[in-house]
């Protein structure tokens, strides 16, 4: 690359010259400026969410369901344990297979054509739009239930979920040395054995890692669950029936006319916020104590 | 555990390790040939149950598709490639074109991009080569951070604070000093285009800087060096040995931030204003692939109607993979050889 070649001519004016000090010191601001103007929104948005937020949590947000509309009082309740049913339900379905496809990955696809067809795949997975996702989850499983309902939502997230954990997994695993392998097979340990108890396990906390980075992901994902989920505005349990959501309830609530329920939405959001910032905190701090860090 | 409470990295503290080789060993003493023949059946059934697990991937991608393709069929045999050129969306008579969508989607992304991009290279140089060392940590994080705000709280601030904002100050402003140029004219509703632009580009910008920071430390510390002894200031050195080398890697973050715009859904469908229409000035409401999917799906009555939003939404799956793949292959030029850092 003739191009990198630097050649003494292109700096020939030296000593620097004032126009390239002052050049330099020009860049330098701008660059710093870019981070402040970045930082900008950031604490904007923070310092909103705990100002609008902070004084509309109280006990009747927590344990109420809404009021009809207009009437003062209510709460989220019932978004806030939809939520944790719908992630539950896409945990169940969305972390085994992304573990499995990340253990496959690692163990039996390195460098093999199949592999490498399977890791892109799930990087192209990865960058298709949720509002997609809520399409084919809808086909899949609202059309055959003939309901909205939290097992479509859940299957929704859980598509999102796979390729995160997936491509973690696979990470995580091919940073345990072949050693500890090769040492557990001499002493005679079944394949299948070693994968799960020796080279999963010493990997554990960087797999975690990828759980919880979808799980963050997918927690306040909204888009997909508008006809998946649907929304409600009473308790559901129930698998195939319509179910509220924290980040849809916050959506109706931000673009409805009512000053109370834009109050409750703030309220919903510092909520949600405060759920997906507690998810990735953990991460750091799992990953700066466990094997991350001795890995890097 | 006492390794741990030391600091010792996990990865390579033999603890564990040996209480497993312990039990593994006594069980082989045990009985190793029937051990030996129980395995390979295990192994076996070990081995397809991660790879059905890996094939599921391909088959969710697979069902995708399938059912974008098969669900778009009636609208895509009733209007050809000509609805992607019509700018008509009339459910009452049936009528669908997707021109004013493809638009609304194209411009705002276009529009992120701009403010979005030397934002965020501003930020990844400002991290990887000048900050002190000691605030680099803190800053990345900081920056990322945004990346972790879901939609739809974007939304909620930007309806409550960026909208007001924007129709009190500083649309006035732009009409008074650049209103001849057409593209800020007309009355300052606040929501509309340039809104929805804004929040774009700062959901964006922490994509397209991590990529951009993570493709700057793969250029070679020596790369660095070398110019800087040569005479250059801190300034030319970053601009001709560090982002020449990795322009094709930082135009991969940007595509991929494209990619993000393209199909982001929930905060601008909040702010962008929800109306079918072509209008040259920011000011304007519009509307874009993604929220028409949002705001009609559910309540899409006709077969045609809701195989039309299927059809808008096959476009733009089709558009965000193709810039997805583009975006990877770019990253991948600069960063291959340099070895496999986490995500985390």
């Amino acid at each position: 690359m003739p191009e990198n070649v630097m050649l003494p001519a292109d700096f020939a004016d030296a000593p620097i010259s004032i126009w390239r000090r002052a050049l330099n010191s020009a860049v330098t601001a701008m660059a710093a400026g870019a981070v402040l103007l970045v930082l900008l929104p950031l604490g904007a948005v923070f310092g909103y969410l705990l100002y609008r937020g902070l004084g509309s949590i109280n006990w009747a947000f927590l344990t109420q369901i809404p009021k009809p509309p207009g009437e003062p009082g209510g709460g989220m309740a019932n978004a806030i344990g939809g939520s944790v049913y719908i992630l539950l339900i896409a945990s169940t379905f969305g972390v085994p297979l992304g573990i499995g496809a990340g253990i496959y990955l690692s163990e039996y696809g390195r460098g093999t054509r199949f592999g490498n067809l399977i890791r892109f795949t799930a990087d192209v997975l990865n960058g298709v739009p949720s509002i997609i996702v809520g399409i084919v989850a809808y086909g899949l499983v609202v059309l055959s239930q003939g309901h909205f309902s939290a097992l479509a939502g859940g299957v929704a997230l859980a598509i999102m979920m796979v390729p995160t954990i997936t491509r973690t997994t696979e990470e995580m695993l091919l940073l345990v040395p072949q050693a500890i392998r090769e040492a557990s097979y001499g002493l005679g340990v079944s394949r299948w054995r070693t994968t799960l108890s020796i080279t999963l396990r010493t990997a554990t906390s960087g797999v975690i890692t990828g759980v919880m980075l979808a799980f963050a992901r997918v927690a306040g994902e909204t888009a997909p669950l508008l006809f998946t989920a649907f929304g409600n505005q009473y308790w559901n349990w129930k698998m195939n029936q319509p179910t509220a959501a924290l980040s849809l309830q916050i959506f109706t609530y931000a673009i409805s006319p009512f000053d109370e329920w834009h109050r409750q939405a703030w309220a919903g959001a510092l909520i949600l916020i405060i759920l997906i910032v507690a998810s990735v905190g953990a991460v750091r701090l799992v990953a700066n104590r466990g094997m991350l860090k001795g890995a890097n | 555990m006492a390794n741990r409470a030391l600091g010792a990295p996990r990865l390579t503290g033999p603890q564990p390790l040996s209480e497993q080789a312990v039990a593994a060993q006594s069980k082989a003493q045990a009985s190793p040939i029937i051990q030996a023949g129980d395995s390979r059946v295990a192994d076996r059934v070990f081995f397809f149950a991660m790879l059905a697990c890996a094939l599921s991937v391909i088959a969710i991608v697979c069902l995708i598709v399938y059912e974008l393709v098969t669900k778009s069929n009636l609208s895509w045999h009733a209007f050809g490639l000509k609805f992607f050129f019509r700018s008509e969306w009339d459910p009452v008579n049936d009528q669908y074109g997707a021109l004013p969508f493809v638009y609304g989607t194209v411009v705002s992304s276009a529009l992120a991009l701009l403010i979005a991009v030397p934002l965020a290279v501003g930020v990844a140089v400002y991290i990887t080569e000048m900050s002190p060392r000691w605030m680099r940590g803190a800053l990345a994080f900081t920056t990322e951070l945004l990346a972790a705000i879901p939609s739809v709280i974007y939304g909620l601030w930007a309806i409550f604070v960026l909208v007001p904002l924007l129709r009190q100050y500083v649309q006035p402003f732009l009409a008074k000093y650049l209103g001849w140029t057409t593209l800020f004219s007309g009355p300052p509703y606040g929501i509309g285009m340039l809104a929805a632009g804004i929040i774009l580009a700062i959901m964006v910008v922490p994509i397209i800087s991590s990529i951009t920071r993570e493709v700057m430390t793969a250029v070679p510390q020596q790369q660095r060096e070398a110019v800087l002894a040569l005479g250059a200031t801190r300034w030319e050195m970053i601009r001709t040995g560090v982002l020449r080398n990795a322009r094709a890697g930082i135009a991969g973050g940007v595509i991929l931030g494209l990619g993000r715009a393209l199909g982001e859904t929930m905060a601008v469908t909040m702010v962008i204003g929800n109306r079918p229409e072509i209008a040259k000035s920011l000011f304007a409401p519009g509307y874009t692939m993604a929220s028409v999917i949002a705001n009609e799906f559910s309540e899409a009555t006709g077969d045609l109607y809701l195989s039309a939003l299927v059809e808008v939404g096959l476009a733009l799956f089709i558009v965000t993979i193709i810039v997805n793949i583009l975006a990877q292959f770019l990253v991948w030029t600069v960063t291959r050889g340099t070895p496999a850092r986490s995500h985390a």
